[in-house]
């Protein structure tokens, strides 16, 4: 090219590549296990501060992946009375409940057409191993509605083999959506106070109509029920991430 | 890219307990037999009904023993599962599981499908014929 001046052009160099570390990418995706928050109320901080030292003493000796409602976990314990003293239970977490030490998980399976629930302590010593089979989210925070939707759904087999992932992808969210055996449900889950996704309700349009009756739309502008996470979460991570690297 | 999850939790759903309702087996409960008896299958217009259970309050749970109305005749069951949360680590099954026993402990089915928790076998010496007939354990 040839300037307005009529002399060639200075020399250019070519734009710099742009390297996209994955390295780094990978340590800005962090996750913090629920039960570490503490929940909203007035208790002296100390308590949940001597409960974390305790966790994380435990996550020391075993590792507790990280996991979500709907992934598929299978969870060795060990039991006095079995062979070989030791269970393995494949299912899917339906729900993650409880704080600090008390945390607990349910993992639903369905074996030779009867369903088993079992709710375990993450924290508690018999606990001998926890995998991850699977790890997705779905849309939904509590998969209870599973119990009233066909066998098929909570049908996972007890030797499955780990599906592999690679460590910087998103978690992926299953948008499966659910059908129901016919009713009645153990609770109405068309109900907005479920406020649930993950069904296809094959409601009659006015079954879904009326079950809107029951939606409390102001609840979800109610200031005093709010609860902002984001700065705890952020300190306890420090900590929690902190303390681990010992 | 990694986004940083900020989280703002309204807690007006820890309240609203979505678990189910919780059942043990008492008097008058439908239970679901699961050996391969021939009472416990064969269809009948009345499903089979608890209706005393050998226990000081009368509720019965895993590896209590049952009175059942069963076909019009009464006979004795063992409880093998129920649908009400126990402790942590037991099971929680979808129906209540009853297997059929005769007066002296021995059960009158000769196969049981179903899973059955390993808690039975704590009590090894009452029911070592039902859990030797017994496949799945969960």
């Amino acid at each position: 090219r040839i300037s307005s001046d009529g002399k060639p052009a200075k020399f250019q160099p070519p734009p710099k590549p742009v390297i996209i570390d994955k390295q780094k990418q990978r340590e800005e995706r962090r996750f913090l296990s629920p039960e570490f928050i503490p929940p909203r109320g007035r208790t002296d901080p100390l308590k949940f501060y001597i409960e974390r030292k305790d966790m994380i003493q435990r996550r020391k000796v075993i590792n507790i992946p990280e996991f979500y409602v709907g992934s598929i976990l299978a969870v060795t314990t060990a039991d006095p009375y079995a062979n070989d003293k030791t269970n393995r239970f494949v299912g899917i977490c339906i729900q993650r409940g409880g704080k600090g030490l008390g945390a607990t998980f349910v993992l639903r399976n369905v074996i030779e057409d009867q369903g088993v629930e079992v709710c375990y302590e993450l924290y508690s010593p018999r606990i001998q191993a926890i995998e991850v089979l699977k790890l997705e989210k779905r849309l939904d925070d509590n998969l209870m509605y599973l119990r009233d939707a066909l066998p098929e759904y909570s049908t996972f087999d007890m030797n499955m083999k780990p599906v592999s992932r690679l460590d910087h992808e998103e978690i992926p969210v299953n948008k499966l959506q659910v059908r129901m055996k016919p009713k009645p449900w153990s609770k109405r889950w068309e109900r907005p106070k479920y406020n649930i996704k993950g069904i296809k309700f094959e409601l009659p349009e006015k079954k879904m109509k009326e079950a809107q009756k029951w939606s409390q739309p102001w609840l979800e502008f109610d200031m005093l029920r709010e609860y902002d996470t984001s700065k705890i979460e952020d300190k306890i991570w420090k900590e929690v991430s902190e303390e681990l690297k010992k | 890219q990694g986004l940083l999850r900020r989280s703002l939790s309204h807690s007006f759903l820890s309240f609203a307990s979505i678990t189910g309702a919780r059942q043990a087996i008492q008097k008058l409960t439908r239970v679901r037999v699961v050996d391969n008896s021939a009472l416990g299958n064969t269809p009948y217009h009345r499903p089979p009904k608890c209706i005393h259970v050998y226990n000081k309050t009368g509720v019965g749970k895993v590896g209590d023993t049952i009175l059942l109305a069963i076909k019009g005749e009464k006979k004795k069951a063992l409880i093998v599962g129920h649908k009400m949360p126990g402790p942590t680590v037991t099971p929680r099954f979808d129906s209540n599981n009853v297997v059929l026993i005769e007066d002296n402990g021995n059960p009158t089915g000769t196969r049981i499908k179903t899973p059955i928790p390993y808690i039975l076998r704590r009590r090894e010496g009452e029911f070592s014929k039902v859990l030797a007939i017994a496949r799945n354990f969960v």
